[in-house]
């Protein structure tokens, strides 16, 4: 490479100094996505995937599968946050609505980002999530109240062996994300956008 | 030189054989605290077999490694008009010298591989039991079940500040243990309110991260009756050495009887609610309350640490009482001061602000009841 | 035209020379031994006994955050490079490190790194508290106000190990005398090299995972918090991808000293030199694909699990390969057991004890137990003090005359061995019991279960650092007023360092020496 320096040490110290910067870039801006697809496709972490495109299927009768909801308040989040019905029993391939039921009992307008993960691992990638509360930020105005809705299906292909899923939902206060103007207009738009009442 | 050697070697030779002698002591005598515990899980069990399995090997090749070596060392001195050899190659040694280890591994590798599939086995439970840890306590959730509560350090200030013995439980003791029933399946969910946390019992070889915002499982088949007792096993903050688990293995029916006392105790608190106490109900209750969980930031004396903790003797516990309601039930966002609506029943909220706002010289002389309490939390 | 070196402060500030540069490394090395020393003694004075007696929760965990970073980037990392700052040119035949002006810098940004850290004892909210590990969210979202300086020292004290691996690794690359091939360099120099190529890697990536705690503390990125779609365990991937390398490059250099020292004391040449350099690779090479042996309880799958077991293990092969070479070197010698030479045998058997419990802990279901116990903490005391601090130690005994020209003490160098041998043993092997009967690590009080090996283990340190005072004694009475050393100071050693006047003139090998 006719453009590095003659001096051998020179050259060398270039290209240590080009594994360096690389190495650094790594860290920060390779090692996280890679990890999220990691994730993605393994289901480390229960994390559940996006908005899933409901396709045509059969339902599995002969299968059920008890699915439990839990729900867990970040430190600082004060809001009542909890599943409406605490377990339900679904088969594969069959849509199911569930409720959380949420309420901001302090005095100040806040915002809730609820952040799901589901265990056993295995089962993350078989989880999937038509419409969820969890997709976007929920703006609650001092004392105000909502219900929370979720629409899933299990897929059939989960393996044989899982018989129970827990959905667990921890809330985390992100007021400090967004401006007063988001929020007041996060508020008006109401906790959930559905895309028709499925 | 000589008497150097020689004396080098004997001490390693006492050595060795003063750590021997005290691994088969422990075999012998569980309660010198040397050696993993056995527990009570079939999990915990198959953990201790493993240990020892692993112990055996390293000794063994230990004792054929550091012979030869000492053999050497005594032998092949310079003192003794040796003279020193010149070989230092060896293809076939040093092959021999990568497989054998290597066949070692495999010999080690492969129950520990059959035990970890075990381990990770959370299907089919029979009771479900949320783990949430907080800074510094744990929570307990029975899933399907109604029951949830919070399970705080009982050990006396005293005790760790040694100003009174310290009881054999010291540090391992909670004001409410978590009960379980024996030869159940029982999954536990660990998550996290704040920090990482690790929910660890070695009596049944179960230690599990709880992460923010994540999930985690494990489990456990209790094999014997018993009080268990753990620790939090993740630096999770300043009292990270004091939020230890208790868990009481029982049989299933006083496992069922526990878990309706929990339940009745917890309507009972609720019709607490609805009653009005007198000043000094509250302000005792609340004394208790302070000590156990606002003590330990605030300080016993209510002046708190400069930079820290704030005192108690200004601010909030001498402005309006609405306000300082706010700031016990919601906390105070970005600090390290937390939301305690979840974690104190209203009745415990409201002593602690009458305690709060009457002691240490504060004399606001009002005070709160239970139902401002409960008014308060749901927004009104 | 050999000039010797400049006088007064200047000569320090501004020299270029490898051999003054080495010095200043090696002695601010041994101030940052007392310095982490001290706050380890703090912590072992608060655990003498059940209770809180000396220190407040708080400040304990700001005393083993601080013992383990200035014991680590402080003391290990600079020894070895004030090391190989002296020894590399010497026994490669070459007239200096091949780049001296960075060598300078590389040495002089440290101090300032330091002081910072150790401000932020002064800081209000103290110190970092949140271990040496610094897992997220503790260090970020819960953090004292400090971190942000613990961030920047740490970034400083990357910059210089960058700086100072670039060096060795032109220096060794590009330097050598002629006929000195690669399969000829002294096991030092190997050693160096490929722990230089270790910090290349993975030093940036250490960077990159306090910059991204910075960005989350002051620019409102999520990485680590879940709240914002991040994940605190993807700090401690990236934190151990670091890790678990950085451990390798506190024990390489160890084992390029000792390969020097035993086959000199032995009178045999080292056994399976080859060998070496291929397990010292291979070492390298798995350091880089068992990081998340830290995280076994951490939730991997299982798939995870058992490949970072088996990854692992694998290990134990490499690292087997050298001991026994050390033993094959040993054997049919004639021996004699000087100061280096006691601590190397020392290395060699304690490295070996913590080797076994490593192997233990890679059993990831037996880890479910050990996990972030005491048990954990004798292992890598057992790896670091007898693998890092006895090598360093080693060598500078090994070294010292060939440095100042003064033969040390020996009587006085003996009685430090067994001083701190001693004190070593008393103060972490009880921990393995501590740690097995359940007692976790980071915690400033205990049970009584766990009473009698925290007071043994306490006696211990104390003995273990009065050891180092009398070790600090021996090497200013050595500069001062030692015995003068022959040139070869040893009987018959290999290497280049041994044929150049003791001590060293300020320049050596300004014309290549001929290496056979």
């Amino acid at each position: 490479m006719k453009w590095l320096p003659e001096n051998p040490n020179a050259r060398l110290t270039v290209k240590l100094t080009a594994v360096v910067s690389f190495m650094f870039v790594f860290a920060i801006f390779i090692m996280p996505p890679l990890y999220d697809a990691f994730c993605e496709i393994t289901g480390l972490n229960g994390k559940t995937g996006e908005k899933y495109q409901a396709v045509d299927v059969k339902v599995d009768t002969s299968r059920e599968i008890k699915v439990q909801f839990v729900a867990t308040n970040n430190e600082g989040m004060p809001w009542q946050f909890g599943p409406e019905v605490k377990t339900v029993t679904v088969h594969p391939g069959e849509q199911t609505r569930i409720n959380y039921l949420v309420k901001n009992t302090t005095g100040r307008d806040m915002i809730g980002q609820a952040i799901p993960s589901l265990i056993p691992y295995k089962a993350a990638s078989y989880f999937h999530k038509t419409e969820c509360f969890c997709f976007n930020q929920q703006a609650l105005l001092a004392g105000d109240d909502a219900v929370l809705p979720m629409y899933f299906i299990v897929d059939q292909d989960l393996p044989k062996y899982i018989k129970t899923i827990t959905l667990s939902y921890t809330l985390f206060d992100v007021t400090d994300r967004f401006s007063e103007e988001e929020l007041l207009s996060m508020a008006a738009t109401g906790p959930i956008t559905l895309t028709a009442e499925q | 030189m000589l008497k150097t050697a020689r004396g080098l070697c004997a001490w390693l030779l006492g050595f060795a054989v003063m750590l021997s002698s005290s691994w088969v002591l422990a075999e012998e005598a569980e309660q010198l605290k040397f050696n993993m515990t056995r527990g009570v899980t079939p999990v915990s069990q198959d953990i201790h077999g493993l240990h020892m399995l692993m112990f055996w090997w390293c000794v063994g090749i230990g004792v054929v490694v550091f012979g030869i070596m000492f053999f050497s060392m005594f032998v092949h001195r310079k003192s003794r008009g040796v003279k020193p050899a010149n070989f230092h190659e060896s293809t076939a040694l040093e092959l021999t010298w990568t497989a054998i280890p290597f066949a070692i591994l495999i010999a080690m590798g492969i129950p520990a591989s059959k035990s970890l599939i075990e381990l990770y086995d959370t299907s089919e439970s029979e009771v479900d039991v949320l783990i949430t840890g907080y800074q510094w306590r744990w929570k307990y959730e029975v899933l399907g079940e109604d029951v949830s509560f919070f399970s705080n350090l009982s050990t006396p200030r005293d005790e760790i500040d040694g100003f009174a013995e310290k009881n054999p439980n010291y540090l391992l003791e909670v004001d409410e243990p978590l009960v379980l029933p024996v030869g159940k399946k029982i999954r536990f969910i660990v998550t996290a309110n704040d920090v990482i946390h690790n929910w660890w019992v070695p009596d049944f070889g179960v230690k599990r991260d709880a992460i923010p915002g994540f999930t985690n499982d494990s489990w456990a088949v209790i094999e014997e009756p018993g009080v268990y007792r753990g620790q939090c096993a993740e630096l999770c903050g300043k009292d990270h050495g004091f939020m230890p688990i208790v868990v009481e293995a029982k049989s299933d029916a006083e496992y069922r009887a526990w878990l309706d006392e929990k339940k009745a105790a917890a309507a009972a608190l609720a019709e607490l609610t609805e009653k009005t106490f007198t000043f000094d109900e509250l302000y005792a209750k609340g004394e208790e309350v302070y000590n156990r969980s606002c003590a330990a930031c605030h300080q016993a004396n209510g002046e708190g640490v400069p930079g820290a903790f704030p005192s108690l003797k200004e601010g909030i516990s001498v402005g309006p009482i609405q306000n300082h309601i706010d700031v016990v039930v919601n906390g105070v966002p970005g600090t390290a001061m937390q939301a305690f609506g979840e974690q104190l029943s209203e009745v415990d909220i409201a002593a602690v602000v009458t305690y709060e706002r009457n002691a240490w010289g504060n004399n606001m002389g009002d005070l709160a009841q239970p139902l401002d309490i409960y008014n308060h939390k749901q927004g009104k | 035209m050999a000039h010797g070196p400049a006088k007064g402060i200047t000569r320090w500030l501004y020299t270029t020379n490898h051999k003054d540069i080495g010095s200043m490394y090696l002695w601010f090395s041994f101030a940052m031994f007392f310095l982490g020393g001290i706050f380890a003694l703090v912590i072992r004075a608060e655990l003498f006994q059940p209770g809180l007696q000396i220190v407040e929760p708080n400040f304990f965990n700001q005393m083993t955050t601080m013992h383990g970073l200035v014991m680590v980037f402080g003391a290990v990392m600079p020894a070895f490079v004030g090391l190989a700052n002296w020894m590399i040119p010497m026994q490669i035949g070459a007239p200096d490190m091949a780049l001296p002006r960075m060598n300078n810098w590389s040495f002089w940004i440290l101090p300032f790194a330091f002081a910072m850290l150790s401000s932020t004892l002064f800081m209000e909210g103290g110190a970092p508290n949140f271990g040496w590990t610094f897992y997220a969210p503790l260090s970020t979202t819960y953090a004292p106000p400090s971190v942000t300086f613990f961030i920047f020292a740490v970034h400083i004290m990357g910059a210089s190990s960058i700086m100072g691996a670039i060096n060795i690794i032109a220096t060794i690359m590009n330097m050598r005398a002629p006929g000195m091939t690669y399969m000829k360099m002294p096991l030092f120099v190997w050693t160096w090299l490929i722990t230089a190529f270790l910090l290349i890697a993975v030093m940036p990536v250490l960077a990159g995972v306090v910059t991204m705690m910075l960005m989350d503390i002051h620019f409102g990125t999520s990485f680590f918090d879940a709240a914002g779609g991040g994940d605190p365990v993807l700090f401690q991937h990236v934190f151990w991808f670091f890790g678990h390398p950085e451990v390798y490059i506190m024990i390489l250099p160890a084992f390029g000293i000792v390969s020097a020292i035993i086959p000199t004391f032995a009178r045999k040449p080292l056994f399976g030199y080859s060998s070496m350099v291929y397990a010292t690779a291979a070492i390298a090479f798995l350091s880089f694909v068992v990081w998340a042996h830290h995280m076994f309880t951490v939730g991997l799958p299982i798939a995870g699990e058992l490949f970072f077991m088996w990854a692992t293990m694998l290990i134990a092969v490499p690292t087997g390969v050298k001991i026994f070479n050390w033993v094959a070197t040993m054997f049919k010698g004639a021996m004699t057991f000087e100061t280096p030479m006691l601590f190397s045998i020392a290395f060699v058997i304690l490295f070996t004890i913590g080797g076994f419990s490593g192997l233990m802990l890679a059993i990831a279901p037996a880890d479910f137990q050990y996990h972030d116990t005491y048990f954990v903490v004798a292992h890598f005391h057992y790896v670091l003090v007898p693998g890092a601090i006895f090598s360093i130690t080693a060598g500078v005994y090994y070294w010292l005359p060939k440095w100042c020209g003064n033969m040390y003490n020996e009587t006085m160098g003996k009685m430090h061995f067994w001083l701190a041998f001693i004190g070593l043993n008393v103060t972490f092997f009880p921990m393995h019991f501590s740690g097995l009967a359940g007692m976790p690590r980071r915690i400033p009080d205990y049970n009584m279960m766990f009473a009698d090996w925290n007071m043994i283990s306490s006696v211990g340190a104390f003995l273990f650092g009065a050891a180092q005072v009398m070790f600090l004694y021996n090497i200013i009475a050595t500069i001062v007023s030692g015995k003068k050393a022959t040139d070869e100071v040893w009987e018959n050693p290999e290497g280049l360092e041994w044929t150049v006047p003791s001590p060293a003139p300020y320049h050596t090998f300004e014309t290549p020496p001929e290496y056979k």
